[in-house]
Parts: structure tokens; sequence; C-alpha cells
């Protein structure tokens, strides 16, 4: 049972890394784009996100679109919330990033003749990330351990099964402690996970 | 049944926040506390110290807020007496805040060059006054604009106690829902109230920074 908890919290966590990534690479671009409208999008975006609870955003997003229109299961609303949270974190990471690459830079790569979007992917991108590698992996960690709280919505994933193992078993320490464990072990790995990708991912910096 | 005007929601919430204040800063202060002496521990020669600290950070740091609320409330009732929701709250956020504010300062102490210290020991200062009068002063300096910014993360971390039961600001959002059926209203006004307590913070931390 706790296995399938796991497996929701790794299925959850990934799947909004990866979107959250995608809206945070998008959102920085809107950051940086120099287009007034977009801009302030992008930066109301991630301060309304940053500013409030998760909690409250994914009460919002289950019950409150729910009650609006759309039909969302647990799944779905614990995703896109998520995805929302984690996005507009990202954003700021990435365009704290994007920031840090220096205009020469996109120079060299206009005169070495490439396209505007190779620019962005191979001159500013790449290294961006490499240069916030760090913040974004803790960030990560971070969703992880933010993904127990859409147990408050009945998406089964970790922590809710230990609190119906819970009220089963009334073993309450017990469970508790076996899921600290968990997620102790869960975040540690990753990060040693994301320590040894490191190298083999950045090989490149060392000649900017 | 009496009827809730939107106008009546809106005053509710925001009586309600005054919990969310009250649990922060508690919180804030006891964690700032234990935070202080963890980084103590974290930076002190004596290797046993080091590594108690150290592996105290990183447990907290890799269980989620929720877990150590729910393990303060529901798992410590094994000790025999019944816990209040307001004790383990407390209880709960304060471990939070303490290993992050203690990994914060223990961060803004490493960043004062090592010069420094040897400077103060030449000056035959002792390892106390080499802390307290070199290396603390400037590393203050340097920790005030990440302890703010932290603040904000420990008000937005204390809507999780209304998974044990602590009435606060996301807890009676809930429970106002349950009685007008008007989840994205109050959600709304919810954020909204947060958004008020937290933003300021938040502009103010990066003010900081600048300075």
């Amino acid at each position: 049972m706790l296995l399938s908890g796991v497996w929701l919290t790794l299925q959850l966590s990934s799947l909004a890394i990866i979107f959250g990534l995608a809206v945070g690479i998008v959102g920085a671009l809107c950051r940086t784009s120099g287009n007034r409208f977009l801009g302030t999008v992008s930066a109301a975006y991630v301060e309304a996100i940053r500013n409030t609870p998760f909690l409250v955003q994914l009460l919002f997003i289950f019950f409150g679109i729910s009650s609006l229109g759309p039909r969302l299961d647990s799944g779905q609303a614990a995703l896109l919330a998520l995805t929302i949270n984690f996005g507009a974190y990202a954003t700021e990471i990435i365009r704290a990033g994007v920031q840090s690459i220096e205009q020469s830079q996109i120079e060299a790569g206009m005169s070495l003749g490439l396209t505007r979007p190779q620019i962005f992917r191979l001159v500013i991108l790449k290294p961006a990330i490499a240069n916030i590698y760090p913040a974004l992996t803790s960030q990560m960690v971070l969703l992880l351990l933010l993904s127990s709280v859409v147990s408050q919505i009945s998406a089964k994933e970790l922590t809710y099964v230990g609190n119906f193992l819970r009220s089963r078993s009334f073993r309450d320490f017990e469970v508790y402690f076996t899921l600290a464990i968990i997620y102790v072990v869960l975040a540690l790995s990753f990060k040693l996970l994301a320590h040894l990708c490191h190298k083999r991912l950045f090989k490149f910096m060392r000649y900017i | 049944m009496r009827d809730f005007s939107h106008l009546d929601i809106v005053f509710a919430l925001l009586w309600a926040a005054r919990w969310t204040l009250m649990l922060s800063a508690v919180a804030f202060i006891c964690g700032g506390v234990a935070g202080f002496l963890l980084m103590l521990m974290r930076i002190s020669p004596i290797r046993p110290l080091k590594y108690i600290s150290w592996a105290y950070l990183e447990i907290v740091q890799g269980t989620p807020l929720l877990l150590q609320f729910l393990l303060a409330f529901l798992g410590l009732s094994i000790l025999g007496s019944d816990i209040s929701p307001w004790m383990s709250a407390t209880l709960a956020l304060t471990t939070f805040t303490s290993a992050f504010l203690g990994d914060i300062w223990r961060g803004s102490v490493e960043s004062i060059p090592s010069g420094q210290w040897e400077a103060a020991r030449a000056l035959s200062l002792n390892y106390f006054q080499q802390l307290g009068l070199v290396i603390l002063p400037q590393a203050v300096r340097r920790s005030i604009s990440p302890t703010v910014g932290f603040l904000a993360q420990v008000i937005k971390g204390t809507s999780l106690a209304s998974a044990i039961g602590f009435v606060e600001l996301a807890r009676s959002a809930t429970n106002i829902t349950n009685v007008t059926f008007e989840p994205a209203f109050v959600y709304l006004v919810t954020a909204v109230v947060y958004f008020g307590i937290c933003f300021p913070i938040s502009v103010a931390s990066r003010k900081l920074e600048k300075t």
C-alpha cells in the first residue's frame, strides 16, 4: 500500500516538474522578452503564486474551479496545482539564470550565424540552466515534499495512504514515523542523483 | 440558519487571519532561538555537535511540513497526554523554522571570509569573542534579507496547521465554504488575504537585499 503511495507521489512530482519547467521556460521568456504586457503578466503570476500558500491554491483549484464549471478529479487538480506552483518558482529561477548570461555571449552567437531559436536554446538556455542548477534541484526537492499536501483533497499519494493506514490501525506514531523515513530517503536520494547528474550534464561548462 | 453576505465572509476571513499571524509570530521567535543554537552547533569545532545539527537539518528539511504537523499532533499522543492543536502546531512549525533559519544563518556565517576569523584570533580574542564581536555582526547584515524572506514561508506554512484542526485562515475558509457553498469566492478571498500579508514581506526582503 505504501508503495502505491510512493509511486503516485513520484508520478505527480515528476510530471509536475516536467510541465512546470515548460511553464517556467515560457514564463522566463515572457519576462525577458522586453514586451511590457507579457512581462507584467508573468511577473503577476510569479508574485501571486509565491505569496499564497499551496494549500489555498490547491483548494481553490479543486473546489473553486469545479464549482464554476469543469469537473476535475483529485488527481488532475493535484497535478494542475503542483504544476502551476512549481511553474512560478521555476519562472523566477530560470529568469535569474537567463539574466546571468552576458550580452556578449548572445552577440557571439549571432556572429556565428545562429538563428534566434538556436541562440535561445544553445547560447542562453543551456548555460542558464547550468548556472541555476543547484537552485532548481532544491526547488524540486521542495516540490516533492509539497506534494504531500494534495492528500488534503484525497489524491491517493504517500501521505494519504499513511492517513488511511493510521485510521485502520490506530498506530499513529509508527505510521507517520515510517512516512517521515520514506520522505527523507526520497529527498536524499534525489539530492544524490542531482549531484551525480550535475557533472555529466554540464561538462560543456568547462569551455565557457 | 442565517445567510452570509459576501461582506460577512470577507470580515470573517480577516478576523481568522489573527490566528495565522499569532502562530507565525510564536513559531518564528521560538524557531529563531532554536535555529541560532543549531547554527552555533553546526559551525562549532566540536565534531559530535556538528553532526547532530547536520542530521537534524537534513531530516527536518527532508520531510514535508504537513507530516511534521501530523507527527506532532497524532504521533505525539503516543506519549499519553493529549496535546492540543495549538501546542502541536507551534511545536511543528518551530521545528520547521529552526531547521531552515539554522541553515540560512550558517550560510551567512560561512560566507564571512576566513581571514576575519584569523584576524580576530591574531588579536588574541577567544572563540566566543571572535564569534560575537567579529563574525556575527557581519553575518547578521548578510542574513537579514533571506531571514525576512523566510518569514513569508512560515506564514504560508501555517496554512497546513489546518490539517490538524487548528482553526486559522485556511481552516476557517474551509469551514465557511461548508456553510456557504461558494468555494471559488471564499478561497479567492483567502488567497488575497495571504497575499496581502506575504507580498509586503517579500518586497521588503528584496529591498533589503539591495542595501
